[in-house]
């Protein structure tokens, strides 16, 4: 519908737009992602009819739309800052774009009625932009733009001004309104998980230029450029040459992903935190610094894994919960189920999944499954095939054996630590070895930074819940190839 | 807290200093005697005479003339340089030139507004000293809404043209009314700066038609009498309530937006 085709735009040296093209869908909610300055604000404003490029063309409904001035474009923009016009009613200033139309009174009014209805302002029509909340001003500028019925309708930074709870309800409400009115929106944000959670697709800018254009999931799962793979999330990136479909780091050895690049291609690793499974082995001078309290002495012997997701029931039984391991690998982002493991035989499993449910709060566009096994802790290979991707890995059976192990002897902590360095010995215990240098909690995920040798950066993990390794464990990092992502460099 | 006593002494010295020379004149215009330096009784006599005064009554007919027009003129003027300056140059010495007539020394504007009415053979009048007003009132107004123009908030005119107003009617719908403080503020600084103009107005103005300052200093030369403390009252009564009404007209648009 509404075609960018080598727009450039230069500010005197800065270059703030370079060969951009997109191709926009009828009916699409599309977003413009990237840091402040990338371009991405130019680029709305040249849509608008405020800025015009110094080449390109950019045509709507296939009409060419940079000769026509801005009150004359189809297409309305909610200013980041609503500019909503102080001197009049929240009334007149929805009905002032209607009123340029020359439309009848009547209408004016009635439709005027209509989309205030709409976003639920009925009542304030008659009240001034300055005693409305932030909320409900944006809903007026909302308001204000869609009462056009513009063909396309520019969000600049939606969300930014409001506070985290308004926030949240104002996402809803701008895919419902998307949803009910069928204008094609887009969105500019610096904000990913703003983009994350509005946009249908999205195209990530970096320095004045389109990185990658895709779906949310796509992009997150699949980043096809450094940058999108830093930008979008947290990530872990390696550096290094394909090699074996994996990628040689050098001195971290050959790690495991995937990604169609021709062998020796100079590449990135990007491993998303929550992709990391990690194998505790515990303090080395079994001291507990961190929190004595919830681990006893023997805890710090015993490999664990690092629990996905905080079990009401292994908080209740301190002697589970030093033998007890849990699965790393909680899937955040879609299709991948979950697996919660549960060796002490669950009284309630209801209660985990709800618990399970509320504490997951990942950027997620479906919900992760999660497979729960009140009953399983008999057989380490059911706990196999509740994580298949794991079995991908080249690490395959080496956390998952010692899970099953775990789970099956709960009550043994003695069995444990043998079976797990059986099966994580061919392989040195992992993809990767260090030490963990630091644990913070919070948005109901632990987030672990581990320092590998060989590696300036701490490696980050992220676990659902609350973790139960501390700082100045050793560790193990595991993650299957399919977890890693090989990005062109 | 309570401040020492001490410190209010200066405040009260400089405010006795400011307006001990004020209360003198309007108690002098109440004096009934001849003299306007020594007080003897109560009187209104003096207001009767200069509402009996021909020549000064034309003095303030011309100068509301003059005021009222400059006025005019001048805010319409002022307003569209400063809004040319805002939006459509980044040319700081253009800036600088539509302020300059405000700060220049009347004596040279004076001089300067005579020599070109001869140039272009003018005939001098009201016409000619309203013109000379509307010049510097122009540069106040253009002063005063510049500023208010650069606090402005642009997006409410970019958001006027995205929702499909030409830009005369941006100006006049969304423009305006934002500046509408702003202007108000200049024109009544035009208006009272040339109710009291002397200097240029006696360059510019023709022997027939006197503005009242130039009545006032005709009349002084042959020697202060309390009629003019009388008309001086005046003036500063109606200097005071223009002030007043400034003032509140501001506090009312500022509760306003």
């Amino acid at each position: 519908m509404l075609q960018i085709t080598g727009v450039s735009r230069r500010f005197g040296e800065v270059t703030a737009l370079s060969e951009v093209s997109l191709d926009i869908r009828q009916g699409e909610f599309f977003a413009l992602l990237g840091p402040s300055g990338c371009g991405k604000t130019t680029l709305l404003r040249i849509l608008a009819g405020f800025e015009s490029p110094d080449s390109g063309a950019v045509t709507l409904d296939g009409a060419d739309l940079l000769s026509l001035p801005a009150h004359r474009r189809p297409i309305n923009l909610m200013f980041q800052s609503y500019a909503l016009f102080p001197h009049m009613t929240v009334a007149k200033n929805v009905a002032y774009g209607l009123e340029r139309e020359r439309l009848p009174r009547a209408e004016i009014r009635e439709r005027v009625e209509e989309v205030l209805a709409k976003v639920g302002l009925a009542e304030m029509a008659g009240r001034r932009p300055q005693q409305l909340s932030g909320g409900q001003r944006q809903r007026v500028a909302l308001a204000r733009a869609i009462v056009k019925r513009p063909r396309l309708l520019l969000l600049d930074e939606p969300l930014s001004a409001l506070d985290k709870k308004v926030r949240a309800e104002m996402q809803l409400e701008l895919k419902r309104l998307q949803h009910e009115v069928g204008i094609t929106f887009v969105v500019v944000t610096h904000d990913q998980e703003e983009a994350m959670s509005l946009a249908d697709r999205i195209a990530v800018f970096s320095a004045g230029r389109v990185e990658q254009v895709d779906e949310p999931v796509a992009l997150y799962e699949r980043p096809r450029t450094p940058f999108v793979a830093g930008f979008v999330g947290a990530s872990n990136l390696f550096e290094g040459a394909v090699h074996d479909g994996g990628l040689d780091g050098g001195a971290l050895g050959v790690l495991p992903g995937t990604g169609d690049l021709p062998e020796g291609t100079p590449a990135l690793l990007s491993v998303r935190p929550e992709r990391i499974r990690l194998e505790d082995f515990g303090v080395p001078d079994e001291e507990s610094p961190e929190e004595p309290a919830e681990s006893p002495e023997p805890a710090a012997e015993s490999p664990r894994e690092e629990p996905v997701s905080e079990k009401p029931e292994s908080v209740e039984e301190p002697e589970t919960a030093e033998s007890v391991e849990e699965a790393v690998s909680e899937e955040p982002v879609s299709e991948k189920p979950e697996s919660a493991e549960e060796p002490e035989s669950t009284e309630e499993p209801e209660t985990a999944e709800s618990v399970e449910e509320a504490v997951s709060e990942e950027p997620v566009s479906e919900k992760p499954e999660s497979a729960e096994e009140p009953e399983s802790t008999e057989e380490p290979e059911t706990a196999e095939s509740a994580e298949p991707e794991d079995a991908a890995g080249p690490s395959e059976g080496s956390g998952d054996a010692a899970e099953g192990s775990e789970g099956g002897s709960g009550d043994d902590p003695g069995e444990a630590p043998d079976r797990s360095k059986d099966s994580g010995a061919p392989e040195g215990g992992g993809v990767l070895r260090g030490k963990v240098a630091d644990v913070s909690f919070y948005g109901g995920v632990s987030h672990i930074s581990v320092v590998v040798p060989g590696r300036p950066a701490p490696v980050l993990v992220a676990a659902q819940g609350a973790t139960r390794v501390r700082t100045g464990s050793a560790v193990a990092l595991h993650w299957a190839a399919d977890d890693g992502v090989l990005v062109p460099q | 807290m309570r401040r020492p006593r001490l410190l209010y002494v200066p405040f009260w010295v400089t405010y006795v200093f400011l307006y001990t020379p004020i209360v003198v004149l309007v108690a002098m215009s109440f004096n009934a005697g001849k003299s306007p330096y020594v007080f003897a009784g109560f009187s209104l006599k003096w207001y009767g005479e200069l509402a009996g005064n021909a020549t000064i009554r034309e003095g303030l007919v011309n100068t509301l003339v003059v005021a009222a027009g400059s006025t005019v003129l001048s805010t319409v003027l002022g307003t569209l340089l400063a809004v040319g300056l805002a939006r459509h140059t980044r040319s700081r010495v253009l800036d600088a030139l539509g302020v300059l007539p405000a700060v220049l020394p009347d004596l040279v504007l004076g001089i300067g507004l005579l020599v070109f009415y001869a140039a272009v053979k003018m005939t001098l009048g009201l016409h000619s000293v309203l013109l000379a007003h509307a010049v510097f009132g122009m540069a106040f107004v253009t002063a005063v809404v510049r500023t208010r123009l650069t606090h402005a908030d642009t997006s409410l005119e970019e958001a006027s043209r995205d929702l499909g107003a030409t830009p005369l009617a941006t100006f006049f719908r969304v423009t305006l009314p934002q500046l509408a403080p702003g202007v108000a503020a200049g024109a009544l600084l035009a208006f009272t700066l040339s109710v009291d103009e002397f200097v240029i107005a006696f360059f510019t103005a023709a022997p027939t038609t006197p503005t009242l300052p130039i009545v006032i200093y005709s009349m002084v030369r042959f020697g202060v009498t309390p009629e003019i403390n009388a008309l001086a009252t005046l003036l500063l009564a109606v200097s005071f309530t223009v002030v007043i009404v400034a003032q509140r007209m501001t506090r009312l648009t500022e509760s306003l937006s």
